[in-house]
């Protein structure tokens, strides 16, 4: 086995985790997308979406995590997500908009907090390894 | 209401164990079972909303307070004015809990809400195609609530990575 | 009655939290606590006895469901509070870093 997959918890949490961080993902896209008829919304979707990233963190290390999904994409669809979130906000004071407010708004509420939090728990992580390494 | 007293007095326990323990991790994992114990009490008081995303923060600010404070449970010294600073904290609670007693009874009675500012949003929101009237509050009638909200998020992600970023850390040490 | 009465003191153990401790860790879990007894005190506000949960059904009326309005608001703060959650431990993971310590006299005293 190669050193990356030696990191990260036991083969128990690690077989578990591959079986289930993808139906995670798809419940956090259904409750951010019916969220204007059953309990939920675009912000508890986009937790679970960093939940499930987070999980994936945890069992494999921050290695395998941040190969599937680079700092440089998080950045750039948070900073896209809150453009559009704003464009259709602001498109209410003239009355119509492009895009499709009930479908648009979940999916754009859901990028933000999603990767947003996960970018949160990596550069907390990140930095609390740094503090390691120092002692 | 007797089920929103017995989780009241548990999540008053918990808060007791968070705050008087002196473990870290310990007061980390008590002030947890608080939080799930308020998801619990929004579901009883018919709030699902509020009971799934309580539930989910929970987990999440659980999981981000045990990785900053493992390894750290440091004993913490309490030297210097310690009977003037309790007593001074507890007449200042005292006081708080009096005028907080007495505005209490110009609130409506526990069970009747009033609801004369949602009343127009319940009547309206089935014309918008929303069924779940939370949904449709903060979509449709407040929607510059949530980009306040949204921007406040944003603000916070922002920061926390210009705090917690490299750069300034190697070129200290 | 006796509802709010509990909430409140809750309220007041987090403030005392606060107030009184000097570990950081310490104050951001009062901090929490605090804002758990906001956002329980305003949806006991909007509570109705004889309510049902927000979502619209067929035979709905307006004084059938309890109050939707603090829900929302609660929804808010609870973001909020998280992003403060977050922003503070973040903050004081970098003092520790610096100070080698949680403890805030100390590090007042480092500072001098």
């Amino acid at each position: 086995m190669s050193p990356i997959q030696e990191k990260g918890m036991s083969l128990i949490v690690k077989t578990v985790t591959k079986l289930t961080v993808g139906f995670i993902l798809l419940y956090g896209v259904y409750v951010a997308l019916t969220g204007h008829l059953s309990p939920g919304g675009g912000f508890a979707g986009g937790v679970i979406v960093a939940l499930a990233f987070i999980h994936v963190m945890l069992a494999f290390g921050k290695e395998v995590a941040l190969r599937r999904l680079r700092s440089q994409t998080l950045r750039v669809s948070i900073g896209v997500s809150a453009l559009i979130f704003l464009y259709i906000v602001m498109a209410g004071f003239s009355g119509r908009s492009i895009f499709n407010c009930e479908i648009t708004i979940p999916i754009c509420e859901m990028a933000i907090v999603g990767f947003g939090l996960f970018a949160i728990f990596t550069a907390l992580v990140l930095l609390s390894k740094t503090d390691k390494d120092a002692e | 209401m007797i089920e929103i007293n017995l989780l009241l007095i548990f999540m008053i326990a918990g808060a007791l164990i968070a705050v008087r323990v002196k473990d870290l991790l310990s007061s980390v994992i008590a002030v947890g079972a608080v939080g799930i114990a308020l998801s619990l009490g929004f579901l009883i008081l018919k709030a699902p909303d509020l009971a799934m995303m309580q539930l989910v923060v929970e987990i999440l600010s659980l999981i981000i307070l045990i990785r900053a404070t493992i390894r750290k449970d440091i004993p913490f010294s309490m030297s210097g004015g310690w009977t003037f600073n309790t007593s001074a904290t507890i007449v200042f609670l005292a006081l708080f809990l009096a005028v907080a007693f007495f505005a209490l009874k110009g609130m409506p009675v526990f069970g009747n809400a009033l609801m004369r500012v949602s009343g127009a949003y319940i009547t309206q929101s089935p014309a918008l195609g929303a069924k779940n009237i939370v949904a449709a509050i903060m979509l449709n009638f407040r929607a510059l609530d949530t980009l306040g909200e949204a921007t406040v998020l944003f603000t916070a992600i922002v920061g926390v990575l210009a705090v917690a970023r490299k750069i300034g850390h190697k070129k200290e040490s | 009655m006796s509802e709010y009465l509990l909430c409140l003191i809750l309220f007041s153990i987090g403030l005392y939290c606060v107030v009184r401790k000097r570990n950081l860790i310490k104050i951001i879990i009062g901090i929490g606590i605090m804002e758990y007894a906001a956002n329980l005190f305003f949806v006991l506000a909007g509570y109705r006895k004889t309510g049902r949960s927000p979502i619209f059904s067929a035979d709905q009326q307006v004084l059938n469901m309890v109050d939707p309005l603090p829900q929302a608001v609660v929804l808010t703060a609870i973001v909020i509070g998280l992003a403060l959650t977050l922003l503070l431990v973040a903050v004081s993971i970098k003092i520790y870093e610096k100070y080698g310590t949680f403890d805030i006299t100390k590090i007042n005293k480092l500072k001098g």
